[in-house]
């Protein structure tokens, strides 16, 4: 690979890569994200290859493995472009009848085809499936176009064109006023405002900056910021650049997870292609910028999605967090000014330079500009990634676009906001989904987490299951969270099992507020959610637990099930 | 090798710099042939990095990914993340236990299993997963427990 010495290279280059992609050539995308793996993918992708050369078509038609599609409910998945024919569902055996029908003679394998539970009849396009139609993908979408393996895919979609405005002739205070006036807000967590933080990081005094990207993404049941990094690595790699130009950062990790291999795979090879061409390393397009990246692999414990505790594993310490009087912004990494954002808020970036912050703001609501990604799983049709404008409903999210809830069963609660946020009941439906109204309603956005519960599903074994899986990753520095989440897994731990008493719901609610105030980090501030929220919203089921010694969903199986009685 | 050994040569992978520890004890146990962190090797390379042991124990035992007692040479990684808890993981995680003979954490004696639950291997649509030697195997139900961990017997 040749090194880009200036913008114009580059330009030149990403015209090279687009020439070189015939539009109308077919090509079969084959979703190879973690999901569709765990459905044997490899097989189906070895099989078309197979076919296709024994049919002579191998030089006229490409294999493509792809990102994450999104509806690992359907895996796995393969969409045969131009045409953007969704065959979901496949199976080795049909290798062959894809190849010798539809890639030979154009014909539609019916069986194939997603079938629409409501029109009742056979979807042939990708975008005319409800699970797609209805979300708007600004983000996500480029996944089933490229191979995040390869820097000349990502350069024919038109990819580095942000980095290339940037550095092409936008000062830093431009990016910066850019972003502010986007009103990008952190998808990770907190929903800080983005441009304010990279503000205060410019503004600190230091030779030295950091820039990192949050990629420990430890929530259960969520998985977007993987799919985001093994998908379309190069998008991450593109914002983090734009960032650390803005705040003067040479150096940037990236910290995720170990147990996630297809992504560190994935993101060493961008990051490694990235340098050949010379968009990290020293002077990058003649700019005079210098920036270079790094992988840190996380040691598998969810504290350290909270930035001080990230920042200290990066340093090689144990994963506790510090405390914040202290701003990140000014000492953060090793000292150094440090800016933090999680993987699909350095996504978001090239999309705001690219295409403007009157334009990015545009799209979502008040609570909260552009689009966010839910995970959506749990007891609902569609499980999958989802991407919708904010202040979108939480109907049409699971109703519309999920599909509502399988087996018949009716809808009870929908969690959000990872194990620290809380459980919004069917009543709410309607609120539009954004930073502001899901903090109103007890919960709150997290990462994008979102588990669909059905009335086979116990609130109080929820909220057990939430403050079990807390109080086992509570660092242990705070006695409030150490010991106030053990005391209260024990008191619903009683409940469960039938020997719960009103007073033990009045300590519930006295303990609460205590862990919350005197825990110094993220997670002890929100870890008592989980069960404020269920008391809030689902009352009954606990006074049914305690008074009547009765599990009405019949998940308890100390207690009898309702309607038995 | 010896500890010493092994020690040095990771050390040296990322200069010597105790700053990478978490990545040089990941790189020692991925060595290991039954994936756990020996007492030697601790003790070898806190003398190479020269930093005490009870630095290196405690990085050892913060992290989950750290094992400091020999795992089975089959692995199974039972997900218990929020969607495979509500569609029963629980259930599936008793019946593997009861087949095995051992509580979660557990190897058996003859070192051929371990069993441990993971917060979310987000292949959320599969629910309840399990990873079993990097695969996984997914929609699990109590009573097809015993005859998926025939096929590793």
């Amino acid at each position: 690979m040749k090194r880009l010495e200036n913008c114009t290279a580059l330009a030149d280059y990403r015209k090279e890569c687009q020439a070189a992609r015939d539009p109308e050539r077919t090509m079969i995308a084959v979703c190879t994200g973690t999901g569709c793996q765990a459905h044997g993918c490899d097989k189906i992708v070895d099989g078309l290859r197979r076919e296709l050369d024994a049919a002579g078509l191998g030089d006229k038609v490409e294999v493509k493995t792809t990102g994450c599609h999104g509806y690992c409910e359907k895996g796995p998945l393969a969409v045969i472009r131009p045409e953007g024919i969704l065959y979901q569902r496949v199976k080795e055996k049909h290798v062959a009848e894809i190849i010798s029908k539809t890639i030979a003679k154009g014909e539609v394998i019916d069986k194939l085809l997603y079938f629409d539970p409501e029109r009742k009849e056979r979807v042939k396009l990708e975008k005319d499936v409800p699970f797609y139609g209805l979300q708007e993908r600004l983000v996500f979408g480029d996944n089933g176009y490229i191979d995040p393996t390869s820097i000349e895919d990502y350069l024919a979609i038109g990819g580095y064109q942000a980095l290339e405005k940037v550095l092409g002739g936008l000062s830093p205070e431009a990016v910066l006023d850019e972003i502010k006036k986007s009103e990008l807000r952190g998808r990770g967590g907190g929903g800080f405002p983005t441009g304010r933080k990279w503000e205060s990081a410019k503004a600190a005094a230091g030779e030295s900056k950091y820039v990192i990207c949050n990629a420990d993404e430890g929530d259960p049941g969520a998985y977007m910021d993987r799919s985001l990094l093994e998908g379309n690595p190069h998008a991450i790699i593109e914002g983090m650049l734009i960032g650390a130009y803005t705040i003067g950062a040479d150096q940037g990790y990236v910290y995720v997870r170990n147990e996630y291999p297809q992504a560190v795979k994935n993101l060493g090879i961008a990051i490694e292609s990235a340098r050949a061409l010379g968009l990290l390393g020293d002077n990058i397009l003649g700019s005079g910028f210098s920036f270079d990246l790094h992988i840190s692999k996380g040691g598998g414990a969810f504290v350290c999605g909270e930035s001080s505790a990230l920042i200290a594993s990066i340093e090689g310490e144990v994963g506790e967090p510090r405390a914040k009087h202290i701003h990140m912004a000014e000492s953060g990494l090793w000292g150094k000014p440090t800016v933090l954002n999680n993987v699909e808020t350095w996504a978001n970036v090239p999309l705001i330079i690219k295409r403007g912050a009157d334009w990015y703001k545009g799209i979502g609501s008040a609570g909260g500009r552009g689009t966010k990604i839910f995970s959506l799983v749990g007891k609902v049709r569609n499980t999958g990634l989802v991407e919708v404008p904010m202040g979108v409903s939480l109907r049409k999210i699971i109703f519309e676009i999920g599909g509502g809830i399988p087996k018949g069963r009716s809808f009870k609660a929908v969690q959000t906001g990872g194990p620290s946020g809380g459980c919004i009941p069917a009543s709410e439906l309607n609120a539009p989904v954004d930073f502001d109204e899901l903090t109103r309603l007890g919960s709150m956005m997290g990462s994008g987490g979102m588990i669909v519960m059905d009335d086979q599903t116990c609130m109080v074994d929820v909220a057990k299951y939430f403050i079990g899986f807390l109080k086992e990753e509570s660092c242990g520095k705070c006695t409030t969270c150490r010991e106030g989440l053990r005391r209260m897994y024990e008191i619903l731990d009683k409940i469960t099992k039938g020997e719960g008493t009103l007073a033990d719901l009045e300590l519930l609610e006295e303990m609460a507020p205590v862990i919350q105030q005197a825990s110094m980090c993220g997670l002890g501030k929100t870890a008592p959610n989980p069960v404020l929220s269920t008391l809030r919203w689902f009352r009954d089921e606990y006074l049914a637990h305690i008074n009547d010694k009765v599990c009405p969903a019949g998940v308890c199986q100390a207690l009898s099930k309702g309607d038995e009685k | 090798m010896s500890a010493e050994k092994l020690s040095q040569e990771v050390a040296a992978l990322y200069d010597n710099n105790p700053a990478h520890l978490i990545a040089m004890l990941q790189e020692i146990q991925k060595r290991n042939k039954n994936r756990y962190l020996p007492r030697p090797e601790l003790e070898a390379l806190a003398a190479v990095l020269q930093i005490p042991v009870s630095k290196v124990y405690r990085i050892a035992t913060f992290f989950k990914a750290f094992n400091l007692e020999p795992k089975g040479e089959h692995m199974i990684s039972l997900c218990l993340g929020t969607a495979c808890h509500v569609r029963g993981a629980d259930r599936v995680l008793e019946a593997m236990a009861g087949e095995l003979g051992i509580a979660n954490g557990g190897t058996t004696a003859d070192l051929k299993f371990s069993l441990e639950t993971v917060n979310c291997v987000g292949a959320c649509a599969l629910g309840p997963v399990a990873v079993i030697d990097e695969e996984y195997y997914g929609e699990l139900e109590p009573e097809k427990v015993p005859e998926l961990l025939q096929q590793f017997r």
